[in-house]
């Protein structure tokens, strides 16, 4: 385990499991409950490593479930709290994550993506984009960031906790197994002291004041119109954190012919390709969402205005295709889909392909 | 039992049940799941019971066994080997169901599966290897781990504070199995009376009595990351401490 | 853009292809360069081949696995026909040409899933190495140590080795180096990677060898204090790797 000190500005080089374990350190998060699944079990051996030291909490609970419910009883009591799991773990994380979404709970999810459906492999993919936008019962409220790279994966960590506890929508952070398992360098730094206001959490029930007011909370209603007043008012204060919460990166949109769209690692492969090809005179842009919810569609739109192809790679068979039909609705641009389920995508294939066109 | 002569030597006889293609098999070296399938193996040929015979496997190290025997074979998800059984036995009761797995697949995911089927005396019969951690994802704490054990989730050593004790899964199922349960605890240190068990579990399948559940202790000198000896003290010493060998419940509510 | 050096390592379970890459991402980490290290992972923990991928760029650096290897170092039969994918006409191709034993598990089972992505001890087993702790015992077990038949390949019997007709043709340069053979007659079965880091320092030229000694030492430092032979025979290893692959190119 590396020698991190979380005091001022370090350099460091070590997989991404572990930047996670840090990154919840940096964030002040409390508690992590948990339960193994490749590829993200280091982040449960790295944390209980440093608990003692740290002076953080940590339950090995009987399943992703549990995982998931002992969490929002985490932030039910008011501590940071988040838990991490991939593939058919992801499923079972569906059910407190839909509870979180009817009940705006901040919670934190993190997952490493490995192959599916079901146990496939434990090794990559960008197949649980569908599972980790939509999951729940399908249209529940939720923040989603794609990390591209380790740096990445800790400014995005420390700012989930920040967003959830803001807007209280539960936040995930998607990675996938390459991330998870791969070594690079990255900076970790203390976020107060680069000027970062880290959001407190406070007790949602449990504050044992003497003389506070009691609260109940529920997630069940009697009447269809109830309901729709929940969802409905859940919508609004989406729409209204959307803007602040949107992120997205994109490069020579304007006089492009072709837009190579991709998100998570792939983009850093999409990147090398637009480097490349503009190098050759090529007329490319390149977009890449960083929030896949709430998806940049307005950004999106507008990148594609002038252009005539939309070329999306996917380590996935059509996920990120469907957020970017849903997005670009009434557009007529033609769109030319790369999809590799379960298979890395390099900066060669992606020329390759784009030669093809 | 085949005899097989290879290179003009005699080797160890190979259950006729076994898949021969998929042997050596995968198991690390000094595994306990490879001994318990060979007594597995012994006891399904014994009984003649090859070809009614679906065998389940867990995920985990127990899903190296998807191809290991000679029958048909579904792998499911973590847990869920004791209801897929349970399904397709009701379904097809001239099936012998077997479900296969580790300490996670039957005392933590899957445990509210594991106790469900013993109170509806399922005609199944589920076969646990427990060797006190989560091998296939790198030693983390299994709800069988000991106190004071190192694992990946423990690494300071398991804290029966915070965590509790070892579970007692046999225990827990005779205590709940309606009469016509068969449960019993065997070891690999003790083949011949773990195949005994085996045997009897099975038997009491076929007799059509009930619920049949067999724990076995097994090693795992990979995570334990014990040498020969001391992988062989841990199984034979330490671990009988937490868990009784011996039959637990038989059918007319005797005693073993 | 800058250029990314590729480099992939493949070789039988616990001949330490996972340290050499480890040590290598981090020297060039070090150095002030962008380095990517990714184990295969997924399928043989215990015994097949393992594969380590390594990049090392003075600019970014894009997806974590590739196609084609600048220097592609298989070190087993198994490994030749795992890695024949990752062989291009601008390959520089090393491979080990001592008569190894391959390790007897399937190469192609779906295996353990977790690949602990820190390496185990290179001196472990050596002589004059620190006592192992009998509670803890250092990650990386002899085989011999273990219970039953060695699944993992042999570092002292002998197999048929590579055949070097097996060698993709279509590479820019082939380099037999005998890392095996030098480990187990001269210096110690154990430093067989060690020489084989050294060949990939003299094929990259994108580090210096000081850089890796430096790598060892923040590594092993502890280890080396308490027995300076380890220090000599793994440096000797190094220089040895080095010399022969620099004579070559």
């Amino acid at each position: 385990m590396a020698e991190v000190s979380l005091e001022g500005e370090q350099r460091v080089f070590m997989t991404g499991n572990e930047v996670v374990a840090w990154a919840a350190v940096a964030a002040k998060v409390d508690i992590i409950y948990g339960y193994p699944i490749t590829p993200q079990n280091e982040i449960m051996h790295y944390w209980t490593r440093l608990a003692p030291k740290y002076g953080k909490k940590f339950l090995q609970t009987e399943d992703e479930i549990s995982a998931g419910f002992a969490t929002l009883g985490g932030v039910l009591a008011g501590r940071k709290a988040f838990t991490a799991s991939a593939g058919p773990g992801n499923v079972l994380m569906q059910e407190s994550a839909s509870m979180a979404e009817m009940m705006r709970l901040p919670i934190v999810y993190v997952i490493q993506q490995r192959g599916g459906p079901s146990t496939a492999t434990v090794i990559y993919a960008q197949q649980e984009v569908t599972l980790t936008t939509f999951g729940g019962n399908g249209e529940g409220h939720r923040i989603v960031y794609s990390t591209a790279t380790h740096q990445e994966i800790f400014d995005y960590t420390i700012k989930a906790f920040n967003m959830a506890w803001t807007y209280r929508f539960p936040t995930f952070i998607l990675g996938d197994g390459y991330q998870a398992k791969m070594r690079e360098p990255l900076t970790m730094y203390n976020p107060e002291e680069r000027g970062m206001e880290l959001v407190k959490p406070e007790p949602i029930i449990g504050d044992t004041t003497p003389g506070k007011k009691f609260k109940h909370l529920r997630n069940t209603y009697n009447t269809e119109d109830e309901l729709y007043d929940v969802v409905m008012s859940n919508q609004r204060d989406w729409e209204a954190m959307a803007p602040q919460v949107i992120e997205w990166d994109e490069m020579g949109c304007d006089d492009a012919d072709v837009i190579l769209l991709t998100h998570g690692i792939v983009s850093r492969a999409a990147k090398g390709a637009y480097d490349q090809l503009r190098a050759e005179g090529k007329k490319v842009g390149f977009f890449r969402p960083i929030t896949l919810r709430p998806f940049p569609d307005e950004q999106l739109k507008k990148a594609i205005k002038n252009a005539k192809k939309l070329f999306i790679a996917e380590s996935a068979y059509g996920q990120l295709v469907k957020l970017v039909q849903n997005a670009i609705y009434g557009s007529t641009i033609e769109i030319v889909p790369m999809l590799r389920p379960g298979v890395g995508i390099t900066t060669e294939e992606l020329v390759d392909e784009y030669n093809k066109l | 039992m085949q005899e097989v002569k290879k290179d003009n030597i005699l080797q160890p006889p190979m259950p006729s049940c076994w898949n021969e293609e998929t042997k050596p098999h995968k198991f690390c070296p000094g595994c306990g799941h490879g001994i318990i399938l060979k007594a597995l193996g012994e006891a399904i040929d014994e009984l003649g019971i090859k070809d009614k015979l679906v065998y389940g496997c867990d995920i985990g190290c127990s899903l190296l066994a998807w191809d290991f025997f000679a029958v048909d074979t579904v792998q499911t998800h973590h847990g869920r080997t004791t209801p897929v059984i349970t399904g397709i036995k009701r379904a097809n009761p001239e099936v012998i169901g077997v479900a296969y797995m580790g300490d996670g697949g039957g005392y933590a995911i899957g445990s509210q599966h594991l106790f469900n089927a013993a109170v509806r005396n399922e005609k199944i019969t589920v076969i646990l290897c427990n060797n006190c951690n989560y091998g296939m994802t790198g030693g983390q704490m299994a709800p069988t781990t000991l106190p004071g054990m190192k694992t990946e989730t423990t690494p300071y050593g398991r804290d029966t504070e915070q965590t509790g004790q070892p579970t007692k899964g046999p225990e827990m199922v005779a205590a709940v199995a309606p009469e016509g349960a068969y449960v019993a605890r065997g070891t690999i240190a003790n083949v011949r009376q773990l195949k005994g068990f085996l045997k009897k579990a099975l038997e009491n399948q076929i007799a059509g009595n009930g619920f049949s559940f067999v724990e076995a202790l097994a090693s795992c000198p990979t995570n334990w990351r014990t040498n020969a000896k001391q992988t062989w003290e841990f199984v034979e010493k330490d671990m009988p401490q937490y868990f009784k060998i011996g039959e637990l419940r038989t059918p007319q509510g005797k005693e073993g | 853009m800058a250029k990314v050096i590729k480099i992939a390592l493949a070789g039988e379970g616990g001949q330490g292809v996972q340290s050499i890459a480890e040590i290598l991402a981090e020297a060039a980490n070090e150095e002030g360069k962008q380095a990517l290290y990714i184990p295969n992972f997924g399928v043989e923990q215990r015994g097949g081949v393992s594969i380590a991928y390594v990049q090392i760029s003075d600019g970014p650096i894009g997806a974590p696995k590739f196609q084609k290897a600048d220097i592609l170092i298989p070190l087993s039969p198994r490994a030749v026909n795992r890695t024949k994918i990752h062989a291009g006409p601008n390959t520089v191709y090393i491979y080990d040409n001592s008569l190894i034993q391959e390790g007897e598990v399937n190469d192609n089972i779906i295996g353990i899933q977790y690949y602990d992505v820190t390496p185990p001890c290179p001196t472990a087993g050596m002589p004059g190495a620190p006592e192992t702790n009998v509670e803890m015992p250092n990650h990386d077990l002899q085989q011999e140590l273990i219970a039953g038949e060695p699944k993992t390949c042999s570092f002292t019997k002998s197999g048929p080795g590579i055949d070097p007709a097996d060698v993709p043709s279509e590479v820019k340069r082939v380099i037999p180096i005998p890392a095996n053979d030098i480990a187990r007659n001269e210096l110690h079965p154990r430093v067989f990677n060690m020489i084989i880091l050294g060949a990939v320092i003299a094929a990259t030229q994108v580090l210096p060898l000081e850089s890796i000694k430096q790598a060892l030492e923040a590594k092993l430092g502890d280890k080396f204090k308490a027995n300076p032979d380890l220090r000599d025979m793994n440096f000797k290893a190094l220089e040895r790797g080095y010399e022969i692959i620099k004579g070559s190119m």
